[in-house]
């Protein structure tokens, strides 16, 4: 098994109302030095969290103690940049399971379906009434079913229906990824590599 | 049925559909670098499974390397460990790997095409967004994560859904000191950084059909920067003509055969697309960035513009002018510079280097600015010196350092000091890209001449009327 199971969440969530938040503050780059996948949480945001010293930011959301959970909820376009995977595993490693934006980059996105954070897209609507109920009452819980692909906010019932292909729905709730799929067709892969014109 | 380019390449390399799942989609040639590989190696040793194809992969050192005495051991630490790993993991596995200090080490996306690793037609990918600069051949070619690596190294495959499609076309004849760099620029300050997302581009019209191979890539390595998966260029005669004769292109009959199916890699006359738009070339000036995202640009001698005619929220367009310390309605020629930076994926190839020489040439460098001339390959660092440029440089009082990644993205020591400005021929300028609290302005290596040689953000257009 290649990541946790995924099927419904129940928490409180971190609001980041900020547009086009790239993977170079997710992560910085000088942060990717490591050979083994360890310990990017403590680089989240790093220099949006902490100031050159290393002490906290105070005015930053993870930094401020009334917002917790494992959701995340950004602006638009999340996740714009690079392909490091890293920021997907520098979000995991900090304890989110899920992030929620009215848009997500493709490379941001994908490699947080391979990794088991799920990203979840809702209109600019729904968006905007998560950071408006986050902003109401912090300890607002947030559902994410994603059997049945909705998110909903608990307190008003308000909820959305979510996109996700089948195919990555079933890996997440089951905890596959795309290499034990890939390693079960390797024979028809060798047989495809040997007519290819280059 | 009438299929784009894109689709040609795609169906071509697809090994099985998945009902209301990605395809499977075969990945001709892999590169690989120190920084996005470690963790897929471990996978492969964690699941005990081997490389498929170790002869499709190809390994080069950049993201982190220094720029200078790269003939002494790598000083930091970590640096060396990810070096290491490189070397250790291409070599149990029977990868080519160019390691620092070999004569083929260099960037990723400037050494492929430059050993002919890159070919039309082909699917290629590797561990770093700017991958798509190898679609300027005329190959689907994007960025993956390190999961995709450990999936392409160990099966040569990747799954991923088939993006739709765009047209970019451009026409028209671009005006004097205007580059790929300024074509690709302005693009991107129309669509804005999530414009593309979702897509996959072919860029079309007369303004890259007469672009040198370095100005296509150029173009396309900057796609991802609108959002997109990828950007490519329909190969032609300055295509097949850059590709011939590479060391890793194909030979003799293999070669025929290689070039019967570049010459059906064209988009069907009545094919078509998802989304379509057209530009006019004769309207780009030179460009420049003022903001925290390559979206963020404007003809040089243009002023920053109101939030209000901005698309997208006030508090984060405001966020981002505080960060530069710019303000709305400011003039950006006659703003500071304390560093200039040429090289990157993006622009450090030879014809990037001979436009800023053009430019500098008889004058100086300004004293109140430190210039980081970087080359992408060692290639590059051999023109530069064959060609004379060198000699031209140092007169103006610039020095050449040697190939690697650089300060585009501040790995190694090249980091430009927080709340200095930069003129960066590099692809992005987020904050802190560039080392922590820089400030960084994209712009092309003329405005970046322009900028080493006055001291302030200059339109190259006033010191190009002079030389003529």
């Amino acid at each position: 098994m290649a990541y946790d199971k995924f099927t419904v969440l129940q928490s409180t969530a971190v609001p980041l109302p900020i547009e086009n938040v790239d993977t170079d503050q997710l992560i910085p780059a000088r942060f990717l030095k490591a050979t083994e996948r360890v310990g990017f949480g403590d680089n989240l945001f790093r220099d949006w969290r902490y100031n050159p010293d290393n002490t906290p930011k105070k005015d930053f959301v993870l930094n401020n103690p009334i917002y917790s959970g494992k959701i995340l909820v950004g602006g638009k376009n999340f996740g714009s940049g690079s392909s490091r995977e890293h920021a997907a595993w520098a979000v995991y490693d900090y304890g989110f399971r899920a992030v929620v934006s009215s848009f997500f980059a493709d490379i941001f996105k994908n490699n947080c379906l391979n990794i088991g954070v799920l990203p979840v897209q809702v209109s600019p609507e729904f968006a905007d009434k998560v950071f408006a109920a986050i902003h109401a009452d912090p300890k607002t819980e947030l559902e994410i079913n994603l059997p049945a692909q909705t998110i909903t906010l608990i307190a008003t019932g308000e909820s959305e229906k979510f996109d996700i292909s089948p195919y990555k729905k079933d890996n997440m709730i089951n905890g596959f990824d795309d290499i034990d799929y890939l390693q079960s067709i390797k024979g028809e892969i060798e047989e495809f590599a040997a007519q290819l014109p280059l | 049925m009438s299929t784009t380019l894109f689709d040609k390449v795609w169906d071509a390399h697809v090994v099985r559909k998945i009902e209301g799942g990605p395809d499977v989609l075969f990945i001709d040639r892999h590169l690989i670098h120190e920084v996005t590989s470690p963790v897929a190696f471990l996978g492969l040793k964690s699941r005990g499974i081997g490389v498929l194809y170790p002869n499709r992969t190809f390994a080069t050192a950049d993201h982190n390397t220094p720029t200078i005495n790269q003939h002494l051991p790598v000083a930091d630490p970590l640096s060396a460990n990810q070096l290491n790993a490189l070397e250790s993991n291409s070599k149990e596995y029977g990868i080519s790997h160019w390691g620092l200090g070999h004569q083929k080490n260099g960037i990723v996306h400037v050494v492929g095409p430059e050993y002919g690793i890159t070919q039309p037609g082909a699917t290629i990918v590797c561990g770093d967004s700017h991958t798509s600069t190898h679609g300027a051949f005329g190959a689907i070619a994007f960025g993956i994560g390190t999961s995709e690596v450990e999936m392409v190294l160990s099966t040569q495959c990747i799954m991923q859904p088939k993006p739709k499609k765009m047209r970019i076309n451009v026409n028209g004849k671009l005006g004097v000191g205007v580059t790929p760099k300024d074509v690709a620029l302005f693009i991107i300050s129309k669509l804005t950084t999530s414009g593309a997302t979702g897509y996959f581009v072919e860029y079309a019209g007369d303004v890259f059909e007469n672009m040198t191979m370095e100005g296509r890539m150029t173009v396309c390595n900057l796609s991802i920067e609108m959002g997109a998966r990828g950007g490519m260029i329909a190969p032609d005669e300055t295509t097949i003509n850059y590709v011939k004769g590479r060391e890793f292109s194909p030979k003799g009959e293999a070669w025929d055969k290689a070039l019967a199916y570049y010459k059906t890699l064209k988009t069907d006359e009545d094919a078509v697309f998802d989304k379509e738009l057209t530009f006019d070339g004769s309207t780009i000036e030179p460009m420049i960035t003022y903001g925290t995202n390559p979206g963020m640009g404007m003809g040089i001698s243009q002023d920053i513009p109101d939030a209000e005619h901005v698309e997208g929220g006030a508090a984060t367009y405001e966020k981002s002018l505080n960060y530069m310390g710019f303000s709305e309605g400011d003039h950006m020629i006659g703003k500071p510079v304390d560093f200039v930076f040429v090289g990157s994926c993006t622009n450090g190839r030879i014809e990037d280097f001979r436009a800023f020489t053009s430019l500098v040439k008889g004058k100086h460098k300004a004293d109140n600015v430190t210039a980081w001339l970087v080359p992408g390959s060692h290639i590059v660092e051999a023109q530069i010196k064959e060609e004379g440029l060198l000699d031209i440089l140092t007169e103006a009082g610039f020095v050449l350092r040697q190939p690697g990644c650089s300060a585009c993205l501040a790995m190694n020591d090249d980091k430009v000091p927080a709340g200095k400005y930069a003129v960066s021929t590099s692809n992005r300028n987020f904050e802190g890209r560039q080392g922590p609290g820089s400030r960084t302005m994209l712009a092309s290596p003329l405005v970046a001449a322009a900028a080493a040689v006055t001291g302030v953000v200059t339109d190259p257009r006033t010191l190009i009327e002079e030389l003529v």
